[in-house]
């Protein structure tokens, strides 16, 4: 019903708007109170006229009261999302495409010959499952070594795995399309920090417990006063590493440090002291050394060493 | 290494595709939050606000204190709340000693910042003031008239952006098929000035009248509040131009040279380019080309053919 009032107000009936674009209202109100009564009457008059158009509408009769069909709304909102972008073909659906391949519906039952019987086709019980293949037939080009069950098997995995990675490709141009289905996301999962595909080596137990230890003993008290987490074994191996022997020996006792020296001296002075020295090491140390002078580090803080001075057992080695 | 990521339940499933975009969207939900800082007005103006869009609206209640909406990277708390709670409008309130009581009320497009507009609430009167007939209370969830008056919202840009911010936060769900008696609530905005707004919600008493439509009666019950514009941002016009796009808007192109006749049916017009007479190409008339000529060879070809064959034929007999 567009009355005269309706030609003055802007009536959106779809979102129940009103717009009266033509009230001035007075710029010295007189109350506070009087601006409100102004302000709702003003409003009613606007509910009354999208009442009118509303109330007139064909209404069918439902179990909560008079239903009524609204129409769509005229005011233009934002949206809140984007339009659904269409989806690139998949490679499949390119090649069926191409080759002109329709797609056919198929049944849930089908007819089994070697039972005589109608199956489903997937699930239990189904119709050509793999594993009630009792016997399978040589053939020339089989190697008398293969079984050809675990072969069966072998490549229904490859099929699978190829087919995973089709549907991966396939889901990553679509995302690059910003297209990927609403119920799919695509994660980065573990990437190998180094050059090479080799996994990062996890820590165990005691490498974890060495690594802690060295971090305690990096701190200022030594990581005598550090808070223990529950479930941390005490550090081993606490205090000084090196075992001093006493300079003066006790009265009566054998000089600990004297010995010490002495036995290296009698090991290195003796007649089997060949046996001692690793030849095939020390021919790679000088071996290596050389080399690396040949390559020209120079290192200015090492002290230069004569290379043309011979090693002193070189010659009893020999 | 990418791995493919899928919902384990079927409740999983459906709830993202319910937040997935679509042609035909579900109903805007409202994400309420605040600053570090609010005063008894504000955090009462945000709790109404609330109650009012009960089934469509999230509140959190922990300050926030990295969110500025006006400040380039204040917002990215802002998008990444929306992200998480699927909101796309957000009223954000705080109460500093330069904006006392200010409400920032924005909207996101795919989960960023749209555009925002900052009011200050003056002369905020809360619901439970109002004294009025508990049968006429408007039920949870129903869906409002709203009505502007004043000349301000057309005249003025920064009102304009405010209606539409209003009619969106307001709206809710929008429906084909309405029941005539849940109507219940009104929401009445009239620019009693160029810079304020004054809102109020009320209650639809409907009357007897002569004819079908009944004569409507409101009465104040909600909270009632002066809104005094202080800051806003407009969204820039290609981004407004891309949310704006909605998938019917080609119209359908009309068939040119094509009339519908009642008495005549269906009439197309031909148009036949002028003829250029000294331009047009002659046939070739030469000796060789005519098809007469052209087939009279080829015939005595065959019977060439056809007669050695015949004549080997009668031999070999």
């Amino acid at each position: 019903m567009d009355t005269e009032m309706d030609q003055i107000y802007q009536i959106d009936v779809g979102n129940l708007l009103a717009f009266n674009p033509n009230h001035r209202f007075s710029s010295a109100p007189s109350s506070r109170e009087e601006l409100v009564k102004e302000c709702v009457t003003e409003g009613t008059k606007l509910v009354q006229a999208i009442a009118d158009t509303l109330f007139n509408f064909p209404s069918t009769e439902s179990v909560d009261g008079p239903l009524v069909q609204l129409p769509p709304p005229t005011t233009k909102l934002p949206r809140e999302k984007h339009l659904p972008r269409p989806k690139p073909p998949t490679k499949w659906e390119e090649f069926a495409l191409k080759k002109g391949i329709q797609k056919r519906k198929k049944d849930k039952i089908v007819y089994d010959e070697t039972t005589d019987k109608f199956k489903r086709r997937h699930g239990y019980d189904r119709v050509n499952d793999d594993n009630d293949i009792p016997i399978i037939e040589a053939k020339a080009s089989d190697e008398p070594g293969e079984d050809p069950f675990a072969k069966r098997l072998d490549d229904k995995k490859k099929r699978v795995d190829k087919q995973q990675k089709n549907r991966l490709q396939n889901l990553k141009s679509a995302a690059k399309a910003g297209a990927l289905p609403s119920h799919v996301q695509l994660a980065a999962s573990a990437l190998p920090i180094t050059g090479t595909k080799a996994q990062p080596k996890k820590l165990g137990k005691e490498e974890l417990g060495d690594v802690a230890g060295l971090a305690a003993t990096s701190t200022a008290s030594g990581g005598k006063f550090d808070k223990k987490l529950p479930g941390e074994k005490p550090p081993k191996k606490q205090g000084k590493h090196h075992k001093y022997l006493p300079v003066v020996p006790r009265y009566g006792w054998v000089d600990e440090e004297k010995e010490q020296t002495n036995k290296v001296l009698g090991k290195l002075l003796s007649k089997h002291s060949h046996e001692i020295l690793n030849v095939g090491k020390a021919i790679n140390m000088y071996n290596d050394k050389k080399e690396k002078k040949k390559s020209g580090r120079s290192d200015k803080l090492k002290p230069k060493k004569d290379i043309t001075k011979k090693k002193p057992y070189a010659n009893k080695a020999k | 290494m990418m791995e493919i990521r899928t919902p384990k339940t079927h409740k999983a499933k459906r709830v993202l595709e319910k937040r997935a975009p679509k042609l035909v969207e579900n109903g805007k939900k409202t994400l309420i939050l605040h600053g570090t800082k609010t005063s008894a007005t504000l955090s009462s103006v945000l709790m109404e606000l609330y109650r009012l869009k009960k089934g469509g609206a999230i509140k959190y209640s922990r300050r926030n204190e990295n969110i500025r909406p006006f400040e380039s990277g204040g917002e990215t708390s802002l998008e990444f709340f929306s992200q998480k709670t699927d909101c796309s409008i957000f009223a954000y309130g705080s109460h500093t000693k330069k904006r006392p009581d200010n409400l920032v009320l924005g909207r996101m497009y795919d989960h960023h910042v749209y555009d925002l507009i900052e009011v200050g609430i003056d002369n905020f009167k809360s619901l439970l003031s109002f004294s009025y007939d508990k049968k006429i209370a408007p039920h949870e969830g129903s869906k409002p008239f709203i009505c502007f008056t004043g000349e301000g919202f057309e005249n003025v840009p920064e009102l304009k952006q405010l209606k539409e911010v209003l009619t969106d936060l307001f709206r809710g769900e929008v429906v084909d098929n309405l029941n005539l008696t849940g109507l219940d609530r009104a929401y009445i905005c009239s620019a009693i000035s160029p810079t304020k707004v004054f809102l109020t919600h009320c209650a639809i008493k409907l009357k007897k009248s002569g004819s079908i439509v009944p004569r409507i009666e409101l009465v104040e019950v909600g909270p009632s509040m002066d809104l005094v514009i202080r800051r806003n941002r407009l969204p820039n016009e290609g981004l407004r131009k891309e949310a704006m796009k909605s998938s019917k808007d080609k119209p359908k192109k009309k068939v040119k040279n094509v009339d519908q006749d009642d008495v005549l049916g269906k009439r197309g017009r031909i148009f036949i380019p002028e003829q250029e007479v000294g331009k047009t190409p002659l046939p070739d008339k030469s000796k060789g080309v005519k098809r007469e000529r052209r087939e009279g060879k080829l015939k005595k070809k065959k019977n060439k053919e056809e007669g050695s064959a015949s004549k080997k034929h009668k031999e070999s007999e």
